[in-house]
C-alpha cells in the first residue's frame, strides 16, 4: 500500500494543479467584485468545448487552441459582467449568486440541447505518454498542466503587483469608493476582472481537455471543487488557490485510493464542509469580513 | 385565512384555483399527470419559502432535505419491510433531522448569504455521492419499491384522479401551515431575523433557536416532498432525489412566485411548470430547454420583480388598509 501512495500524491499534484488554475480565476472574481460565480464551472465546459470544436474542426492542437480561447474568454467573460450579471443583479449579493446561478442553468442546459449528453474527446497520443518521476509514472498532459498552472499563477502575481492595471484591480478591490475618486473606472475594472478570471478558467480547459472529456454536465462537477479550493485557500486569496487546489488534489487521489474511486470525491466536499464551520476564511485568509 | 392584499392578487388566487378545479373536467390526462408533478414540486418549493423565504436564509441544497425524506422511507420498506405509512412518516421526520442537522452545524459557525447557499449545496452533494455508495442505498442502481396498489402500501398511482385529490388536500394543509406559521409569534420572530438578525438579537429573541427550528421544519417539508415523490414513481435514485435539479426548481419557483409570501411557491411552481410545458410542445421535447426558460425568467425576475408576481399583484387594486402589502 505504502508503495501506491506516492504515486497517488503525485498524481492528485498534477490534477490539484488544474484545480487551483480553475480557482485562480474563480477568487480573483470573488477578491474584486465580492460576488460569487456560480457560471465559473459552465465557462470551463465551454472552455472544453472550444478547445474540442478546434481541435475536431480544424485539427487545432488543444495546446495551440490556447491562443485563440483565451483572449475569445476574456471577450465574453468581460462582456458577461457588463451586460448580464452587472444590471441583472442590482447589486444585491444574493442576487448575484442567483444571477449567475441562471447563467451556468442556460450556458449548461443550451449546451446539451446543441451538443448533446454525448461525451467527447480529443485523441492527442502524445498526451497520454507516460513521465517517471521519482519512481511514478505519470500522464505527460498531466505535467505540462501542472507547471502551466504553476506559471500562471506566478504571471498573474506579477500582473497584479507590477502593473498600473493590476493596481487598479487591487485598489479597487479594497476601496472602491477611494478607486473612483482618484479616476479609476470601476465598472470597467470589475469587467476586465471578471474577463481575466474567464481567460484564467478557458486555460484551464485548454490544459484540461487533452487528458479529460467535455460533457455539458462537466461544469457542475468543477464548480463545486471550485468553490470548495478558494474558500480553502481564503476567499480572493491568490497563493491560497494555489495551495489549496494542489492540497485538494491529493485529499481526492488519497481519498480514492484508500475508499474506492466512486468514493474519492467525497474527500473533496467533506474538506468543503469542514472548512465553511471552522475556518471560513480559509487556511490562509485574512479576518472574515 | 391567507390575507389577500389586493384585487390583483385576489384574481391571481381565483385563477390558480380555477385551473386547479378545471384539470378535474380537462378531457385530457395529460393536464392531471401534469398538474401532478406541478403539485409534488411545488411542497418543496414551500419547503424552500420557510428558510429562504420568511428566514432569508437562501439555500441552494433542498434536495438534500428531499433525498433524505425519500431515501429514509425506501430503505425502511425495501431493506427492512417497514409499512408504508410508518416509512412515509419516518421521510418526513428524517427530513427535519436533516434540516435542523445542516441548519444547526452552519449556524452555529455563523454561516449566513453566500456561504450558507454553497454549504447546503455541498451537504446535497455529500449525499448523495454517499447514496450512490452504499449498499444499503442501493448504491448506482437505486431503489425499487414492490409494487402493490392500494391503501396498505400507500400507492395510488393507478387512480389519477385520487392522486391529484390527495395531493391537492396535501398542498393546501402545508399551506395552511405556513399561513400559521407566517402570523405566528415564531413567524414574526423569523422575519424579524431576516430584517435585522442584530436587531432581533437585541430585543432577546433566541436566532439560532429560531433559525435550526426554520431549517428543521422547512426540512419536515422537504422530507415529505421527498417521500411523496418515492410513493409517486416507487424508484429512487440519487442523481435525481439528491440532484442539483431539485434545488434550483425548489427556489427559482418561490422566488417568481414571490418569496415569503403563502401563495407565492403555489404561483410560482404551477407558472414555471407551466411554461416548461408550453416550450416543450413548441420545441418538440428538446431536453433541457425548459430549465433554460427557468433560467431567463429567474434572471428577469430578480430584476423587475423584486417580490415575484404576488407583488406585482399587489400593486394591482390594492385595498388600502393599513400594513396590507402582504399575503
Amino acid at each position: 500500500m505504502s508503495s501506491l501512495i506516492l504515486p497517488a500524491v503525485l498524481n492528485g499534484l498534477t490534477m490539484g494543479a488544474v484545480y487551483a488554475l480553475i480557482a485562480l480565476g474563480l477568487t480573483l472574481i470573488y477578491g474584486v467584485l465580492h460576488i460569487i460565480n456560480f457560471a465559473h464551472g459552465s465557462l470551463l465546459m465551454l472552455g472544453l468545448y472550444a478547445a474540442y470544436f478546434l481541435f475536431s474542426y480544424l485539427g487545432i492542437d488543444p495546446y495551440l487552441a490556447i491562443i485563440f480561447v483565451v483572449p475569445a474568454f476574456f471577450v465574453l467573460g468581460y462582456l458577461l459582467q457588463r451586460v448580464v450579471i452587472a444590471p441583472m443583479s442590482a447589486g444585491s449579493e444574493q442576487n448575484v449568486l442567483l444571477v449567475t446561478l441562471a447563467l451556468s442553468l442556460v450556458i449548461d442546459n443550451l449546451a446539451l440541447f446543441f451538443w448533446t449528453s454525448n461525451t467527447r474527446t480529443v485523441d492527442i497520443p502524445y498526451a497520454w505518454d507516460t513521465v517517471e518521476v521519482l519512481g511514478a509514472y505519470l500522464t505527460k498532459g498531466r505535467v505540462i498542466a501542472f507547471f502551466a498552472a504553476l506559471l500562471v499563477a506566478g504571471l498573474m502575481w506579477l500582473f497584479m503587483t507590477r502593473t498600473r492595471t493590476g493596481s487598479a484591480i487591487r485598489a479597487v478591490a479594497i476601496e472602491k469608493r477611494g478607486a473612483e475618486i482618484v479616476g479609476i473606472d470601476v465598472n470597467h475594472t470589475y469587467a476586465l476582472t471578471f474577463g481575466i478570471g474567464t481567460a484564467c478558467v478557458a486555460l484551464a480547459a485548454c490544459l484540461l481537455l487533452p487528458t479529460f472529456y467535455a460533457t455539458p454536465q462537466v461544469g457542475y462537477t468543477f464548480v463545486l471543487v471550485a468553490f470548495t479550493t478558494v474558500v480553502m485557500g481564503g476567499m480572493g486569496s491568490l497563493p491560497g488557490a494555489l495551495v489549496a487546489g494542489l492540497a485538494l488534489g491529493v485529499i481526492e487521489a488519497l481519498g480514492g485510493l484508500f475508499l474506492g474511486e466512486s468514493l474519492g470525491q467525497i474527500g473533496i466536499f467533506v474538506a468543503f464542509i469542514l472548512t465553511l464551520l471552522f475556518r471560513p476564511a480559509g487556511l490562509l485568509g485574512r479576518k472574515p469580513t | 385565512m391567507m390575507r389577500l392584499a389586493s384585487y390583483g392578487q385576489v384574481a391571481l388566487v381565483v385563477a390558480v384555483l380555477a385551473y386547479l378545479g378545471a384539470v378535474y373536467v380537462m378531457p385530457s390526462q395529460v393536464w392531471m399527470g401534469f398538474t401532478i408533478n406541478a403539485l409534488a414540486m411545488t411542497i418543496v418549493a414551500l419547503s424552500w419559502n420557510v428558510t429562504g423565504g420568511f428566514g432569508g436564509m437562501s439555500s441552494f441544497g433542498h434536495a438534500a432535505m428531499y433525498g433524505t425524506g425519500a431515501y429514509a422511507s425506501a430503505v425502511l420498506q425495501v431493506q427492512f419491510g417497514v409499512n408504508a405509512w410508518l416509512a412515509f412518516g419516518a421521510g418526513i421526520m428524517a427530513g427535519a433531522l436533516m434540516g435542523g442537522f445542516i441548519g444547526a452545524l452552519s449556524f452555529r459557525y455563523g454561516l449566513k448569504g453566500s456561504y450558507f447557499a454553497l454549504v447546503t449545496l455541498a451537504f446535497a452533494e455529500v449525499l448523495r455521492i454517499c447514496a450512490a455508495s452504499f449498499n444499503i442505498t442501493g448504491g448506482g442502481r437505486g431503489l425499487q419499491l414492490a409494487i402493490e396498489p392500494g391503501v396498505a402500501a400507500l400507492q395510488f398511482n393507478k387512480d389519477r384522479v385520487l392522486t391529484y385529490t390527495l395531493l391537492l388536500a396535501i398542498v393546501a394543509l402545508v399551506m395552511a401551515l405556513t399561513a400559521w406559521l407566517k402570523y405566528s409569534r415564531f413567524g414574526a420572530y423569523l422575519v424579524a431575523v431576516r430584517e435585522n438578525e442584530d436587531a432581533a438579537r437585541a430585543l432577546g429573541i433566541d436566532t439560532y433557536r429560531v433559525k435550526v427550528t426554520a431549517m428543521a421544519i422547512s426540512g419536515a417539508f422537504g422530507g415529505l416532498a421527498g417521500a411523496i415523490y418515492l410513493q409517486l414513481w416507487l424508484f429512487i435514485d440519487s442523481a435525481v432525489v439528491y440532484g442539483v435539479a431539485i434545488s434550483v426548481v425548489a427556489l427559482i419557483g418561490p422566488i417568481i412566485g414571490g418569496a415569503g409570501t403563502v401563495w407565492g411557491p403555489l404561483v410560482g411552481t404551477l407558472g414555471l411548470h407551466l411554461l416548461g410545458e408550453g416550450a416543450k410542445t413548441a420545441l418538440h421535447n428538446a431536453p433541457g430547454l425548459n430549465f433554460v426558460l427557468y433560467a431567463v425568467v429567474l434572471i428577469v425576475a430578480l430584476r423587475f420583480l423584486p417580490q415575484g408576481i404576488m407583488g406585482l399583484a399587489a400593486r394591482i387594486g390594492a385595498f388600502g388598509r393599513k400594513g396590507g402589502d402582504d399575503a
